[in-house]
């Protein structure tokens, strides 16, 4: 068991999400940054959609009841054990009696700790990740206590071997194919939309960013339809927005692009005032 | 079957089908109808099939899909005849208690649309509305059938909050709040049912291609409903209806 001593900005349990009740309106959900997630399941040697707890913008300080094996990953929050530093990307044996700690964001956003076995909370329609309204916790708070699953392996760095890519985290180009409505767009539009760099506004959450330049549009909204996370949708008013992980499963504003699965990770390290540019890919059809 | 789809790739493993941009019956029995032929020949990676007003989500596990090979699959199956093809719907009942303490914005569309409390009662439940799919909000339905006269523009600053179960009129949309939610649509009623249950296998009672009526119970009833409810006692009144 862990105890929360401080939650951190915003921090939850998240898995792979809620697969195939999206007809309820239910959203995905799940790991912003899924690479980043499944890659210390995979140092650990969990299963890569085991529970990990996804920390945003500052960690969190946590107190093992327990001895096991933890692994961090994504951003780097600067993480420390008993006060020593650790480094991300490392099977790190921890004691009863341990504290975890984090301290300044140095690169990234959100930043993931995986634990042997993976966490064991509350299991809603097969996912652990908190969701506000399905989940009966949606965010970790100070007291919380989290239950890690008993794994009876005991490892030291069995898959050290395993590829670790950071790349991802500095980069600024964020991979997309034509969204549904790309083709109702002019070509000053669909133009600007793929050569100009755009900011990060500070309205970024799991649901969506928002971004600060505006696209000069005429479009009207569409007949509510399906969205994606990773769909960036264009208002009336001009305004893009990239949906992420809890989007909504319906929307009405034209779907003008959609990211590469992996380049949602890419932006889920992204933050306010982060510039990032759109690179077409093409699709056989 | 006879209508012009458009097939898009939406991502690397997605492909979206659209039918003409229209909200009305006959294309959302045709959505349901082709939903329903994918599902029962079970082509190989697809792991969920999504509707809307008009259009049909088919999303595959693998993200590298050869699309027009997928699309001329679904082509065919679009063309075939599936006798055995069955799509049960029911009419559901649901109890709504419009009065004043819920209905705050009764007044407002009364004014509106000069028309009085009761009749927008009467009609409100008078309409068979149907179930095109469910978004927006885990257990949200987007209904069709509202009647013209109840037709009233969203409030220009949504409320921050807005009760579970308010019943409520958008544009020439009626709705359910399931759950406590900031929203901009006209407040005419409450019902006490659970459009969303996470405890139940089958979170939605409803599904697209049902049908709903409402019907007005007194503030002593809507109490009644919450309380049975929560022992489990009440039992939703719904009929079969042909598909």
């Amino acid at each position: 068991m862990v105890k929360v001593l401080k939650s951190g900005f915003y921090s939850t349990i998240q898995d792979f999400g809620r697969n195939g009740f999206q007809h309820y309106g239910v959203p995905y959900s799940g790991a912003m940054d899924r690479y980043a997630a499944s890659l210390v399941n995979g140092l650990l040697g969990n299963i890569k959609t085991a529970a990990v707890i996804e920390m945003t913008m500052t960690g969190a300080t946590l107190l093992f009841n327990c001895d096991t094996f933890i692994c961090i990953s994504g951003a780097n929050f600067n993480p420390r054990l008993n006060d020593l530093p650790i480094l991300n990307y490392k099977v790190i044996k921890v004691c009863k009696n341990d504290v975890l700690s984090f301290g300044k964001l140095e690169l990234g956003f959100r930043c993931y700790l995986g634990v042997s076995g993976g966490f064991e909370t509350e299991t809603i329609m097969g996912s652990k990740s908190m969701y506000r309204g399905i989940t009966s916790k949606y965010v970790i708070k100070k007291h919380d206590e989290l239950s890690i699953f008993k794994s009876s392996v005991v490892r030291g760095e069995l898959h050290a071997k395993l590829r670790i890519n950071k790349s991802y985290l500095e980069t600024f180009i964020i991979e997309v194919f034509k969204g549904p409505e790309f083709d109702l767009l002019t070509n000053t539009q669909q133009e600007k939309l793929l050569t100009n760099s755009f900011t990060i506004s500070m309205k970024n959450n799991r649901m969506a960013y928002q971004i600060e330049e505006f696209l000069e549009n005429n479009l009207e909204a569409i007949i509510t339809s399906a969205v994606l996370p990773g769909t960036v949708q264009l208002t009336p008013s001009g305004k893009l927005i990239v949906l992420m992980r809890d989007c909504q499963t319906t929307g009405g504003y034209p779907r003008v692009l959609q990211l590469k699965e992996s380049s949602i990770n890419i932006l889920a390290q992204k933050y306010t005032n982060n510039k990032i540019n759109f690179k077409l890919l093409s699709m056989s059809l | 079957m006879n209508f012009l789809l458009t097939y898009k790739p939406f991502g690397e493993r997605t492909i979206l089908v659209e039918w003409p941009p229209e909200i009305k019956p006959h294309i959302l029995q045709d959505i349901l109808c082709f939903k329903e032929k994918i599902a029962n020949k079970k082509i190989k990676y697809i792991i969920d099939i999504r509707t809307a007003y008009n259009s049909l989500l088919v999303i595959y596990k693998k993200i590298d899909i050869d699309f027009e090979y997928e699309v001329n699959k679904l082509k065919e199956v679009y063309k075939s005849n599936d006798y055995s093809l069955k799509i049960e719907s029911r009419l559901w009942k649901i109890p709504v208690c419009y009065d004043a303490i819920f209905g705050v914005d009764l007044d407002v569309i009364s004014e509106t649309n000069n028309i009085s409390k009761e009749d927008i009662i009467k009609r409100h439940s008078k309409a068979i509305y149907t179930v095109y799919f469910i978004g927006f909000l885990p257990g949200f339905l987007y209904l069709g059938g509202l009647d013209e006269t109840l037709f009233t523009p969203r409030k220009g600053t949504p409320r921050l909050k807005i009760e579970k179960g308010a019943v409520a009129i958008g544009g020439n949309q009626t709705g359910i709040y399931p759950d406590e939610s900031p929203g901009g649509w006209n407040i005419i009623g409450n019902s006490p049912i659970n459009f969303f249950d996470t405890s139940k296998d089958q979170p939605c009672f409803a599904k697209a291609g049902d049908k709903l009526q409402f019907y007005s119970i007194t503030l002593n009833e809507h109490e009644n409903i919450k309380a049975l409810l929560e022992v489990n006692e009440f039992q939703l009144e719904s009929e079969g209806i042909d598909g």
